[in-house]
């Protein structure tokens, strides 16, 4: 093991600055105007650009909506998979997988053709309200939608590898025979030890929903990444001071989410 | 340590417990071929079986994680069939280590009376009695993986009292430990269970364990009870060939069987229990029983020796090449060396046959 430790370390580095690299010249590239020396004028003319916070909100909501869907989907299926019907697993896995195959385009392809069907087919009926009521663009749903089904490989894996570690059958019979009906063995036995897998499955999903632009873009909504991309087209600098900025956002929500999960257990150990 | 007085069930209230031809089929398998047992209020139950017998799914039935093909369970004459395992009223101690890895040992203890929505102080304080009760009482903050295994099916085994259940079940609690934990928690439980009234069923494999341990044992064979007796009863009466074999040691002799009576050893001796249909019969002996003198001119040889304490177990190889397993007091079985020469005998009582094994 000692001998591997200088690989380890050139592995590291070089990974360092694959990363570091673009990342500092980004950031030069910001601050260091030709003629005017260093300036932060492009970061503070983020904040007073049309549509920053805007569109940040709508991508955070987004993001909080994606993973409540997909959690509320997926760790129900997941626990059942594993206690009632093992075998489906093959199944729901390559389910679960499938998303990543499809290109996004063709996804979204398919989507608008299915939103066309609202006014060419379902005027009439009650549907068409539906229709009407996911495309609102305040909050478009049918993002959500789509992001649900674009997570779904992530935390259908990163639940697995949670299920994986705990034994789920035991963990539910124990809170059962003390008295615990199935809802609450699931909420109180199960998932506080599927803690890192829910952390992860979220942080993923808020990783996804942020940097997605594809879908919301060719469906005609403006969250964050699409905001970006927009503004970019005017001003090299500005678009160059964004990308940093929303990659320390990201980062520093990932932290919180860390941090928010991380004070969680020591409370829920209180009991 | 003392049960606290809120926590002994006296036996008069203690529950029974009964099963009627219970059965059930997992696709092909049948696991619970028609057992039919009844449990006595207070009663401490092994039930000991080979492995795959069906212990842990007659268990499992009487806590509601599994239901019958057909036949009931009863607890104090109800059929609870259809009740769900929340509302059982039956506390479990698994045989994997099942204590909530997110709780310390006095919330995983605190657990159900969360459930049944104790108040927090009032719980707080039944489950510190608890661990005290399993002598755990300056456990109580550390979490499951800071305790040993031994540790951890005894804040189990609280939590498991901690609603104070109609019955206890335990699934080898023990299994997974080393021998000296098991020594030592088996007889914890037992101090425990006599102290609580409470009935018991307490599955194992074990045969030494469930005759040390139980009032009384249920031996299961196939989904099947074999029989169900006291320990002493059981050891000494088996009822079936399958239990003479299973619980203690036993070698066969070939007999010949003669009306009531057998030929065995150059002996004639009255058979106990049920008379085979064939002639050629294998005659029961437990290694306490075999009688074995020194005697140049007989044909059976001493093939191995172990030394037990007391007694030294021989292994004699008779004539025709049978073995048979004997013990003898150490002073006599220092004179057996390997390869002496033997006479074999039983005493003069009756005896079990059984059907002779193909060879
Ligand atoms: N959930 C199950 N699915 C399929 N077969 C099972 C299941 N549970 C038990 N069995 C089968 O039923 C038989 C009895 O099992 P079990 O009650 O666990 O035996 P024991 O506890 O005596 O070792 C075994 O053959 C086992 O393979
Ligand atoms: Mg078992």
């Amino acid at each position: 093991m000692a001998r591997l430790k200088p690989w380890r370390w050139a592995v590291f580095g070089l990974a360092a600055l694959y990363f570091l690299v673009p990342l500092a010249a980004s950031v030069v590239f910001t601050v260091d105007v030709p003629g005017q020396g260093l300036t932060a004028d492009a970061y503070t003319e983020i904040l007073s650009t049309d549509g920053f916070g805007s569109s940040l909100l709508l991508s955070l909501e987004l993001a909080a909506a994606t993973i409540a869907v997909v959690l509320l989907l997926l760790v129900p299926a997941t626990v059942a998979l594993r206690l009632g019907a093992p075998r489906l697993r093959p199944v729901v896995e390559v389910v679960c997988s499938l998303p990543l195959v499809v290109p996004p385009i063709a996804f979204v392809a398919g989507i608008s053709t299915v939103l066309k069907w609202g006014p060419d087919h379902l005027s009439h009926t009650p549907l068409f309200q539906t229709f009407v009521a996911i495309q609102n663009p305040d909050f478009p749903f049918v993002l959500v939608l789509a992001y649900v089904v674009m997570a779904l490989p992530f935390v259908y894996r990163a639940l697995d590898a949670g299920l994986r570690a705990v034994d789920v059958r035991t963990l539910v019979e124990a809170a059962r025979s003390c008295g615990a009906s199935w809802p609450q063995a699931l909420v109180r036995a199960v998932l506080p030890n599927l803690r890192g897998a829910l952390l992860n499955s979220a942080f993923l999903t808020l990783a996804l929903v942020l940097g997605e632009f594809t879908v919301s873009h060719l469906l005609g909504f403006t969250p964050f990444a699409v905001w970006i991309v927009n503004v970019g087209g005017e001003q090299a600098q500005l678009s160059v001071a964004v990308s940093v900025l929303s990659l320390l956002l990201t980062w520093l929500l990932l932290l919180a989410l860390a941090s928010a999960g991380g004070r969680s257990r020591t409370t829920a150990s209180r009991g | 340590m003392t049960a606290t007085t809120t926590q002994t069930a006296d036996r008069a209230t203690a529950a029974t417990v009964e099963f009627r031809s219970l059965r059930r089929e997992f696709g092909a398998t049948v696991a619970l071929d028609g057992l039919d047992l009844a449990v006595r209020p207070g009663e401490f139950l092994a039930l000991l079986g080979p492995s795959g017998c069906g212990k842990t799914t007659a268990l499992r039935m009487l806590a509601g994680f599994e239901h019958p093909t057909s036949g009931e369970v009863l607890v104090d004459g109800e059929d609870v069939t259809r009740v769900p395992a929340h509302r059982r009223d039956a506390g479990m101690v698994f045989q994997s280590y099942s204590l909530f890895p997110h709780l310390s040992a006095l919330d995983n203890v605190a657990f159900g009376l969360r459930m049944r929505k104790v108040r927090t102080a009032e719980r707080r304080s039944r489950a510190a009695e608890l661990l005290e009760l399993v002598g755990l009482a300056d456990k109580g903050e550390r979490y499951p993986h800071e305790l040993s295994g031994g540790q951890q099916q005894r804040v189990a085994l609280a939590r498991a009292l901690a609603l104070r259940p109609r019955v206890l079940l335990l699934d080898e609690p023990l299994s997974a430990l080393d021998a000296k934990v098991r020594l030592t928690l088996r007889e914890e439980i037992r101090r425990l269970q006599r102290e609580l009234g409470i009935t018991t069923l307490f599955v194992t494999h074990d045969q030494e364990e469930a005759l040390s341990i139980a009032d009384r044992v249920a031996v299961m064979r196939a989904g099947r009870l074999e029989q169900c007796a006291a320990p002493a009863e059981l050891y000494g009466r088996p009822a079936t060939a399958f239990v003479a074999e299973f619980v203690g040691t036993m070698s066969r002799i070939p007999g010949r069987l003669d009306g009531g009576t057998v030929e065995v050893l150059g002996q004639r001796l009255p058979v106990d229990g049920d008379v085979p249909a064939a002639r050629d019969v294998d005659v029961l002996v437990r290694p306490e029983a075999v009688l074995v003198r020194a005697d140049e001119d007989g044909t059976a040889r001493v093939a191995a020796t172990s030394f037990l304490g007391a007694a030294v177990r021989v292994m004699v190889r008779l004539g025709d090449g049978t073995e048979v397993k004997a013990d003898v007091p150490a002073h006599e079985g220092a004179a057996l060396g390997l390869g002496a020469g033997v006479r074999v005998s039983l005493p003069e009582r009756a005896v079990l046959v059984a059907e002779r094994r193909g060879e």
